[in-house]
């Protein structure tokens, strides 16, 4: 990382009131220009680490530095910096789309520019229904309506809470390019989601949430690796009472009473040892009623990951 | 940027806007209401009643009319506009906005107040098609006007904060204010009490209020201007420092 931090967090944590303990210390540091990836399930502390560095929730502890403006200290400086889309769709319903993107721009103390609300409205595809009131448009009209406020004051860092939960996919294309977009103007983009998909296709680093603690930061490549391994299932026509010697190299797990075998293999790798397993139980005339791969999904990575933690303390 | 004055001002207009969008209701129904007052009391019931303090009885109500629209309608601007975006969730942008306290609350208060100050001066004109009105001292009384409206807009605002449902949001003006107000001589001088209610009633501050305006009318009001005036000012800097005690500890704004 040659770029200085736009975004520093130390040490920062967050209980409740209710003595949730959301999250544990935290570090994380995001280069300027960067798109980065938080991977985690529901309740993991996503939303909390986001609304801390935004302003919305207070830390208990911590220091959060916004392109060196610590967020408590210089709030105005921080928080100008920052363009925020939160998961939930929340908007007025009487204004018009026009209206409260232009009411955004002044929140934030920017001067009126209605060039540049055009201009982004025009990009969201917006443009069209300035003057419709808000709860006439659809979900993912409301969604890009979110996402022209959080642009509508020119932020450098751009807050996208789960952007494409819930979203068609012709939105969710156009959030993708829009993206791309952004981060050659420069902005640094830090978004949330469930979906692989979308880290694997936006990001170029991800971080790993887990129960309030970051358990993981990598480059999106490696952390591709280690998703990238696959489960090959045979239904076996007869049981089988044990694995036979021709089949020792490799590493096969018997597993039904006998009725399925069991291969991990890496999906990304140039020989994954599929085509000669299955020369070779046909060889042993060992045949099979049906087979399938699958793919370890996010959610396994998750659990596993979590079970080293918890192993490890 | 040391003060965000395009923020004060987003929220401002934002709040009178939606005012204009309902700009019939906010006018016709004061008017409407007034209307009533005026053919109930100062017609009906008024021309049975004797003069108070050289007053006709038509007039006399004037002021006590205006500040209950102008305290009820403050609090329900200023606790409506802050209390639905917490209802809708659209105050997290504000929260995450690189606005002050100083500043939210001039926003929202700025319009509540004048909103209120704008419908007190309707019910006024509206007054005066029914009775002769002359006001001593209308600078004082305009003065007065706004510096009410300000005040119960800020105590709309903490209850706007406060209010976790429609019903608490209604609470507090329908259960304490109102009472209050009608129980202040709004329609009756107090001297027409007996003693010990004149005695229990100095203990309502709305009293300090209503008489206060009615002497910038008629120059003369129930208790002294001095009072009137330090039971504002009492009340504004009570509200000022709950506001200031809100942010500082994020009341149900923030967790």
């Amino acid at each position: 990382m040659a770029a200085p931090p736009v975004l520093s967090i130390t040490g920062l944590t967050k209980t409740y009131a209710s003595g949730l303990q959301a999250l544990k210390p935290v570090d994380l540091q995001i280069s300027k220009g960067e798109i980065f990836a938080l991977l985690g399930p529901n309740g993991a502390g996503k939303t909390t680490l986001i609304s801390i560095v935004c302003g919305i929730v207070t830390p208990s502890g911590g220091k959060v530095l916004v392109d060196g403006c610590d967020i408590i200290e210089d709030y105005r400086g921080a928080r100008q910096k920052i363009g925020l889309v939160p998961q939930e769709l929340t908007t007025d319903a009487f204004e018009t789309v026009l209206a409260t993107v232009t009411f955004s721009r002044g929140l934030f103390g920017k001067a009126p520019n209605p060039a540049h609300i055009e201009k982004v409205l025009r990009s969201l595809s917006l443009w069209d229904k300035r003057n419709s009131k808000i709860m006439t448009l659809s979900g993912g009209m409301k969604r890009r309506v979110l996402i022209a406020k959080a642009l509508s004051h020119e932020p450098e860092i751009l807050f996208l809470d789960e952007p494409t939960a819930g979203v068609d996919v012709e939105l969710r294309r156009d959030m993708w390019a829009l993206v791309r977009e952004l981060r050659d103007q420069g902005v640094t983009i830090i978004l949330t989601t469930h979906y692989i998909e979308e880290a694997e296709e936006m990001a170029d680093r991800v971080g790993v949430i887990s129960k309030g603690e970051l358990i993981l930061v990598e480059d999106k490549t490696t952390l591709m690796q280690k998703l990238g391994k696959k489960q090959l299932t045979l239904n076996l026509q007869e049981p089988l009472e044990a694995l036979p010697e021709g089949l020792s190299e490799w590493p096969l797990e018997l597993a039904a009473e006998g009725h399925e075998i069991r291969y991990v293999f890496d999906a990304n790798a140039e020989r994954t040892g599929v085509p000669s397993l299955l020369r070779r139980l046909a060889d042993l005339g060992i045949g099979f009623k049906d087979l399938n791969t699958t793919q370890s999904s996010l959610e396994d990575i998750f659990v596993s990951l979590v079970h080293e933690e918890g192993r490890a303390a | 940027m040391s003060f965000n004055g395009y923020g004060v001002w987003a929220i401002y207009r934002f709040e009178m806007a939606r005012a204009l969008r309902t700009v019939w209701q906010s006018i016709v129904t004061p008017v409407i209401t007034t209307a009533l007052y005026f053919v109930v009391f100062g017609s009906a019931i008024g021309s049975r009643m004797t003069e108070i303090d050289g007053t006709a009885y038509g007039a006399f109500i004037v002021p006590g009319l205006i500040m209950l629209s102008l305290f009820t309608q403050s609090i329900f601007n200023a606790s409506f506009g802050i209390y639905f975006p917490k209802f809708t969730g659209t105050i997290y942008e504000m929260l995450s906005a690189p606005v002050s306290p100083l500043e939210i609350v001039l926003g929202y208060v700025g319009a509540a107040a004048t909103k209120s100050v704008v419908l007190g001066l309707i019910i006024l004109a509206t007054a005066a098609f029914f009775v002769p009105l002359q006001i001593l001292h209308p600078m004082a009384m305009l003065a007065m006007l706004v510096l009410i409206a300000v005040t119960f807009s800020l105590f709309g605002f903490i209850i706007g904060v406060w209010a976790q449902s429609f019903e608490q949001l209604q609470f507090i003006p329908m259960l304490i204010v109102t009472p209050l107000t009608f129980l202040g001589g709004s329609f009756y001088s107090i001297d027409m009490l007996p003693p010990v209610w004149r005695t229990i009633t100095l203990f309502n501050p709305v009293v300090y209020l209503i008489s206060g305006f009615r002497w910038t009318f008629f120059g003369q009001g129930d208790v002294s201007l001095v009072w009137s005036l330090v039971a504002t000012g009492g009340f504004l800097l009570t509200c000022l420092g709950v506001i200031a005690w809100i942010f500082r500890t994020g009341y149900r704004l923030k967790t």
